[in-house]
């Protein structure tokens, strides 16, 4: 059991890129095959991150899992000999990533059963970005961090510019071509900055290694750096993360992204760049970050306001989740600018939440447009007389979004607003106002799409599929359960919230 | 006394070239492929025999002009494998399109050796030699395809600016001699920490030396030969002038620096800065609005040129008062030489996947790529992992050497420099996703498969491995560059600046 425990974090990274290895073996035409093949991986997948969650020991707390292999020696520095490790392990903070991951990985699959055309090499490339998703989540060496930061972002111009679907109506166009480039400009263009700041903290520590437990301990970064360097995380990342106003690249990107890459997309992709701004950002420059939490909990706050506000306005059901992406983002990072404990913690149970709904709401979208070939909302009409299953899915997702207690969004946005009103109240209560558009925006969505008289043209159409609704169903189970039984999550990430806490304290 | 042993490599690849011309000269032309074949297997076993042999052995020939260290011997390799891959490379195209197929590739290994004499230069006059070696071998592979107007533009452009640099190079290199009065990089070393305030001759003929070189390497402003050529030579010629003759020249830049001119540091490393700035600019900007896949891609290696003569610029760090430090400088020798190899390979492997695409359909536009991904997906697999390779996405080589490259220049004080650069690798990324972008996202017009010889594949494959497993795994190769850049730490040249310091 030692051994395997110590090789589980490997295998949640090496496991998706075999996989991709294998598929380059099989031919493209047994496409069930493929199927099988990536469902069962997957499921492989969701196992271990089930796994390493249930087993991880929140009362020991820590770093847990861990397996460390020297990968390059850099001569000449004082640890030059740990140079470049990779070191995984996982905390609470990570095991809830890393569960979170595995559940939209295996319902994503799941969901691309219905991709017809070139499965294969979508499937492929599929795996390449989900390894590293992985990667980051359990990456203790901020190089591995940052090499895994950047193999999830490879394959995305692909997957979206060749599976994607483009959106055209009539005074408003975009290309898939163009949101695949536009998404790829803007992430690259934010680990431009991460990677910057990586080679500042580098030389700055001097000691000749990316550990960054070594760094957190050994490199004295005095404040003036801090003050610098800082803001290069808080911005590379929070690009990622949908922040205001970098995020226009978000609502193009998952709009023209197919239904699983949506779901990898704003279900875990936009939390790498929250975990990104935690691991790093705070772990590694708790000073800077307490001058610099001001300005994030302000933009946070437009996230949420303006986010909400722009989702109002969309006809297009994919931009109206990723508005309300943007929106929900907002209180994560509002919930981290706070560093207090209850709005940290919020902000961590807010990344899972968010990432299985906005998962649930890609899955529900496409569909609905895989069998009636729209997103618009001025089409569609009464959808619940013939998809009545979507339509109870979508108003759970719904629920979720807008804070109903008894799902885990409102468990989530609890703990944001608490630690809010002990810290920035004025912009708590702006977070508040965000509620309550959402739960318009939302309300009035589900009416319209959903309720009243069923369009002509839809007579014929169909319910869920089986593997849909498995796949949503795994989605809902996951949002119930957090919201009926959130302690077992608070639980987990609580060792890390007070161990991060700690660092910030400690200044 | 002199231990010819030691020069056994150098001697075979001369005799190999010898034995090539006179076999031409027999061999009916139906069977001239197979002099290609010879010469590869030729290149490949010297490359052999000298890792297996010679790795570990040292030693000076000719009072100290020629050195066989680690550096050397590790650049002989590499030159061999690049020779080896570049015969490989061009016998569809020999065959297809040009004439004399045993001149080619005598001269080709002529060019090889050549380059493996730069590497192991230790004196002004004997690199010079062995640069016009290398540089009159390539004036007359970039012209080889005479009845094509391109071809002939191309070579002349190359042949006066090549010309004109070397005056320059030359001229230079006299001046140094004249006022120091020593063309031995460690005597030069000696003298300029004797003389710690440059006359303003010797600066002169520094910065001779350095445009001189920089026209070798097609640094801006003196890189603008550079896609005239690569459009107009031979695709084969175009992979060589790109990954070879640019290598040599850097294996030389890093060997003068570090051993002869480390102790001027002060003097021309904003010198060296301004160019690299310069040079990864212009090059990436240039390539954003190129149609021609060659000129694309020989923009692009302007923008690594930049990278790389940043890593060049950072061997030394200079502080505030002027004060030369290396004790951190192993970082940037390894990081040069590191995205050397991983720019070789990527380089490689895009040049072939160009000149098996030109083969098969004479064309050679980005436009015309379009539905590569159906039409061959081996070439456009490895194509599109070079391109990631070379923007620096990591499971690819780039993304490893330019991390080490932009960490070395960061260390030695030149943080914004290397801030720059990452963000010359945003604007590269965009110009080289609008090539995956041809072929796997745009329709295609013509699906007819393209046909690709056996041996190309094979290659390419070993490239795309070779791409894959340095990402992934690099530590070997780091192990091998640190023992080539141990021998130019214990040089002498550095051995007088750190008496000096003391």
């Amino acid at each position: 059991m030692e051994t395997f425990d110590s090789y589980v974090l490997f295998a949640l990274i090496a496991l998706p890129l075999a996989g991709a290895a294998l598929l380059i073996g099989v031919p493209s035409n047994k496409v069930g095959l493929i199927r099988w093949l990536a469902t069962l991986v997957s499921a492989v997948i969701l196992a271990l991150s089930l796994y390493t969650f249930a087993l991880y020991d929140h009362e020991a707390g820590g770093f847990q899992f861990e397996r460390a292999w020297v990968w390059l020696e850099l001569t000449g520095w004082p640890l030059g000999g740990q140079g470049i490790v990779l070191d995984l392990a996982i905390d609470g903070l990570s095991a809830l990533m890393v569960l979170l991951t595995g559940i939209v990985m295996f319902t994503g699959v799941l969901v691309s059963w219905n991709v017809s055309e070139r499965s294969k090499d979508f499937s492929i490339l599929y795996f390449v970005l989900l390894a590293g998703v992985f990667g980051v989540f359990v990456s203790l060496d901020i190089f591995f961090l940052f090499f895994f930061y950047e193999l999830a972002v490879l394959p995305m111009y692909l997957l979206i510019a060749v599976w994607g679907s483009s959106s055209d109506f009539g005074t408003f166009q975009r290309t898939k071509e163009y949101s695949a480039m536009k998404l790829m400009m803007y992430l690259v263009a934010g680990s431009v900055l991460i990677w910057i700041a990586i080679i500042a903290i580098f030389v700055q520590a001097d000691m000749g290694t990316f550990g960054l437990r070594a760094l957190q301990e050994g490199g004295e970064f005095s404040p003036t750096f801090q003050r610098v360097f800082f803001p290069f995380l808080m911005v590379g990342f929070g690009i990622l993360a949908g922040l205001w106003p970098f995020h226009t690249w978000s609502p193009d990107g998952h709009v023209a992204a197919p239904t699983s890459v949506s779901m990898v997309h704003a279900g875990v992709l936009m939390k790498l760049g929250a975990y990104g701004i935690i691991r790093l950002g705070i772990g590694l420059m708790p000073e800077g970050a307490q001058e610099w939490m001001p300005v994030l909990v302000a933009l946070g706050a437009v996230n949420v306001i303006y986010g909400a506000l722009s989702a109002m306005g969309q006809r297009d059901l994919k931009y109206v989740v990723g508005y309300s992406s943007v929106s929900h983002m907002g209180y994560v990072l509002m919930g981290i600018a706070t560093l207090h404990e209850l709005g940290l913690s919020g902000a961590i149970l807010q990344m899972f939440s968010h990432g299985i709904m906005t998962a649930l709401f890609f899955v529900l979208i496409g569909a609905i447009y895989d069998r009636t070939h729209t997103r618009d909302i001025g089409v569609l009409e009464g959808m619940s007389k013939r998809m009545g299953t979507i339509g109870v899915l979508f108003a759970v997702a719904g629920l979720t979004s807008l804070g109903l207690p008894g799902l885990s969004g409102f468990v989530a946005e609890l703990l944001v607003f608490l630690g809010l009103f002990q810290t920035y109240p004025i912009l708590g209560v702006l977070g508040v106002v965000g509620a309550a558009i959402t739960a318009v925006y939302i309300l009035r969505l589900i009416a319209k799409v959903f309720f009243g008289t069923l369009g002509e043209q839809w007579r014929d159409q169909t319910d869920i599929s089986r593997i849909e609704g498995l796949s949503a169903g795994i989605l809902v189970a996951f949002l119930l359960l957090m919201g009926l039984f959130p302690f077992p999550f608070v639980r987990v990430i609580g060792s890390s919230v007070d161990a991060l806490l700690a660092l910030v304290a400690g200044v | 006394m002199n231990d010819f042993n030691l020069l056994l490599p150098e001697f075979f690849v001369a005799g190999l070239a010898f034995l090539v011309l006179a076999t031409d000269l027999v061999i009916p032309d139906a069977r001239k492929h197979l002099l290609a074949y010879g010469s590869a297997a030729g290149l490949f076993g010297v490359a052999a025999f000298s890792l297996i042999f010679l790795w570990g052995d040292t030693g000076t020939l000719y009072d100290g002009a020629i050195v066989v260290d680690g550096y050397a011997l590790f650049f002989k390799a590499f030159f061999l494998v690049i020779g080896a891959f570049v015969v490989l490379a061009s016998i569809e195209h020999v065959r297809k399109h040009l004439e004399h197929p045993g001149e080619y590739y005598g001269i080709l290994i002529f060019t090889v050796l050549a380059m493996m004499l730069i590497a192991a230069s230790r004196e002004l006059l004997t690199a010079y030699i062995s640069l016009e070696l290398l540089s009159f071998g390539l004036y007359v592979l970039v012209a080889y395809d005479r009845y094509n107007a391109k071809s002939n533009e191309g070579g002349a452009k190359y042949i006066l600016l090549g010309a004109l640099s070397s005056a320059l190079l030359l001229y230079g290199m006299s001046q140094i001699y004249g006022l120091l009065g020593t063309t031995r990089f460690d005597g030069i070393a000696e003298a300029l920490v004797a003389t710690p305030d440059l006359s303003l001759g010797v600066l002169i003929g520094l910065v001779l030396i350095i445009a001189g070189l920089g026209f070798k390497i097609a640094a801006v402003p003196f890189h603008m030969w550079a896609p005239d050529a690569y459009e107009g030579a031979p695709v084969p010629v175009t992979a060589y002038l790109a990954v070879g003759s640019k290598t040599a020249a850097f294996a030389l830049v890093v060997r003068l620096f570090m051993e002869a001119l480390i102790p001027a540091a002060a003097d021309w490393q904003v010198i060296l800065v301004i160019m690299a700035a310069l040079t990864m600019t212009v090059g990436n900007l240039g390539a954003l609005v190129q149609t021609n896949i060659k000129r694309l891609l020989a923009y692009s290696s302007i923008g690594h040129v930049g990278y790389l003569l940043m890593g060049v610029a950072a061997l030394a760090a200079v502080n505030g008062d002027g004060l030369v430090s290396v004790e951190r400088s192993n970082m940037a020798i390894v990081g040069v030489v590191l995205h050397l190899a991983a720019y070789g390979v990527a380089n490689i492997a895009l040049f072939i996947c160009v000149g098996a695409f030109y083969n098969a359909t004479g064309k050679e536009d980005i436009a015309d790529l379009a539905g590569l991904a159906r039409r061959s997906p081996m070439i456009a697999l490895v194509m599109a992992s070079a391109l990631f390779s070379l923007a620096g996405l990591p499971l690819f080589a780039g993304f490893v050497s330019k991390f080490y490259l932009f960490n070395a220049v960061g260390t030695q004080g030149l943080l914004w420099l290397a801030g720059l650069a990452i963000f010359a690798s945003l604007v590269s990324l965009y110009y080289y996703l609008m090539i995956v972008r041809q072929m796997y996202v745009e329709p295609v017009h013509d699906d007819t498969p393209i046909r690709v010889p056996r041996l190309t594949l094979g290659v390419l494959g070993v490239l795309f491995a070779g791409m894959v497993f340095l990402g992934v795994y690099p530590a070997p190769l780091v192990d091998a560059i640190q023992y080539a850049a141990d021998a130019l730490l214990s040089s002498e040249g550095v051995v007088h600046l750190l008496q000096s310091l003391d």
